[in-house]
């Protein structure tokens, strides 16, 4: 039995009078991908942002390789550097270079030479295909770019496991797929990764598993397989029937 | 009409108002990092700054620092007696007590307007740069000096100019209570007592000439401002 990664116990949360996460229990295996997908408003990005602490809990537990999230500090920065997050809007920082924003955390973080970090941040550059553009700054990108651009700034950090927060959302429709296929060469890597999504193929084709979340709630996870063809539940089918019927 | 006492109160304005400008500038920004401070007591610490030296007279803070200090023991500012300030200060031929009580006036006063221009900087980050550093795992200093300052001291500057000019033009009640002696508006005085008999006209010139002596300070930093304002908007 694989010992695992990340787990959440009883996670409650509340946004003032909403209740964001009821009762949420998940476990991520090492190695494991995880697609959560649902409805906006389900509570999927605040269960994302959680493993790393930029949501907080109100109750429950958060266990990251082994140990509970720790509270503001030192403890808790070198946890989120162990953890890769890939957000939405990119947040490349808007200041440095592509490659500054690669090389930042290894050197202030981490304390690597400028030397090492630059050549491993090279190294991921041209994995993610942008290579040639280290020198530009964020703005000069295009969003795909953009967004490839912050997935090699998070593996920067050689995390443990990458949190992904709807990195497609904001992107036009053909730059989807060229971010989508750094994401599924992770995954065939072995990655550890919880994917905040609503590009169904890439559940399909690159989830272990799919969790469905629905007002806040866990409602069902099953491999992409089963998921997809046989929904157990009837707010995951009525989903499913709207997002899969055009 | 002498020339001589304009430069001279010229210089010990701009002297004044160089260090002060300096030490508002890093006191305004350590409160403003205290202000966005995770930890609650020091944002509490940094807000109670803001809402004392924002809302009392700066004559108030002048006359404390000139007549308050002293009573408290400080008569010769020894607690300033920082070395290397002490050398550039000797070097000045200001290292006397009140030019000192005017700096710390100035500095502490202004630092709260400085603080909130920075804050205001701060404010228009995006939050996701921060949310950004913090992920990588960035501590909230090395989040504010390499990813959220850098970026904020764009959107601050101009007000910060603003703030800077303001104080450039403060410093003459620095002067007019006592707190300098021999400073730009001080000479108005010197000029002044000194006339004999055309002391009418003597009086009208000394204003006009100290008046442009503040606008030889005060409006190429205006037109700096301007110029750095428009820079900003060309690169937008």
């Amino acid at each position: 039995m694989p010992e695992p990664l990340i787990e959440l116990n009883a996670v409650n949360k509340w946004f003032g009078s909403l209740h964001v996460l009821r009762d949420v229990n998940l476990t991520v295996d090492r190695g494991e991908v995880v697609v959560v997908i649902g409805p906006s408003g389900s509570g999927k990005s605040t269960l994302c942002r959680a493993v790393n602490r930029l949501e907080t809990i109100d109750s429950g537990t958060i266990v990251f390789d082994g140990k509970p999230l720790p509270e503001e500090g030192r403890a808790l920065a070198r946890l989120r550097s162990e953890v890769g997050m890939v957000f939405q809007s990119f947040n490349l920082f808007a200041h440095l270079t592509i490659l500054d924003n690669v090389t930042l955390g290894p050197i202030k973080v981490r304390g690597e030479s400028k030397q090492a970090a630059r050549e491993r941040a090279m190294a991921l550059l041209d994995r993610v295909g942008i290579g040639n553009q280290a020198l530009k700054h964020p703005a000069q990108l295009s969003g795909g770019q953009q967004q490839r651009a912050a997935i090699a700034r998070a593996l920067a950090m050689q995390p443990k496991a990458m949190l992904f927060d709807e990195p497609t959302s904001a992107l036009d429709p053909e730059m989807v797929g060229e971010v989508l296929d750094v994401m599924t060469s992770l995954a065939a890597d072995g990655m550890t990764m919880i994917v905040v999504t609503h590009e169904m193929g890439f559940a399909r084709h690159a989830a272990r598993r799919v969790v469905f979340m629905a007002d806040g709630e866990l409602v069902e996870q099953a491999s992409p397989a089963e998921f997809f063809g046989n929904p157990r539940s009837e707010r995951a089918r009525d989903f499913l029937s709207k997002v899969l019927q055009h | 009409m002498p020339i001589q006492p304009f430069v001279d109160g010229f210089l010990v304005t701009l002297q004044l108002c160089v260090l002060a400008a300096i030490g508002a500038l890093v006191l305004g920004a350590l409160i403003a990092a205290l202000r966005v401070s995770p930890i609650a007591p020091l944002r509490a610490v940094g807000t109670a700054y803001v809402t004392v030296f924002r809302n009392i007279p700066l004559t108030v803070v002048i006359f404390f620092a000139a007549f308050g200090l002293p009573e408290l023991g400080m008569t010769h500012a020894d607690f300033l007696k920082i070395p290397v300030l002490s050398e550039i200060l000797t070097q000045l031929k200001m290292d006397v007590p009140f030019f000192r009580f005017a700096v710390i006036a100035l500095v502490t006063y202004t630092a709260a307007f400085v603080c909130e221009a920075f804050r205001a900087g701060i404010n228009a980050v995006s939050p996701g740069q921060a949310e950004a550093a913090r992920s990588l795992g960035l501590t909230f200093t090395q989040n504010l000096r390499f990813v959220v300052f850098p970026q904020a001291w764009k959107y601050a500057i101009v007000p910060l100019g603003s703030v800077i000019i303001a104080m450039l033009k403060n410093s003459a009640l620095a002067g007019a209570l006592g707190g300098v002696s021999g400073d730009l508006f001080g000479t108005v005085d010197t000029l002044i007592s000194s006339s004999t008999v055309e002391s009418a006209a003597t009086t009208l010139e000394a204003f006009i000439g100290v008046s442009i002596g503040y606008l030889i300070m005060t409006v190429p930093l205006g037109l700096f401002l301007d110029r750095v304002e428009k820079k900003r908007a060309m690169a937008r």
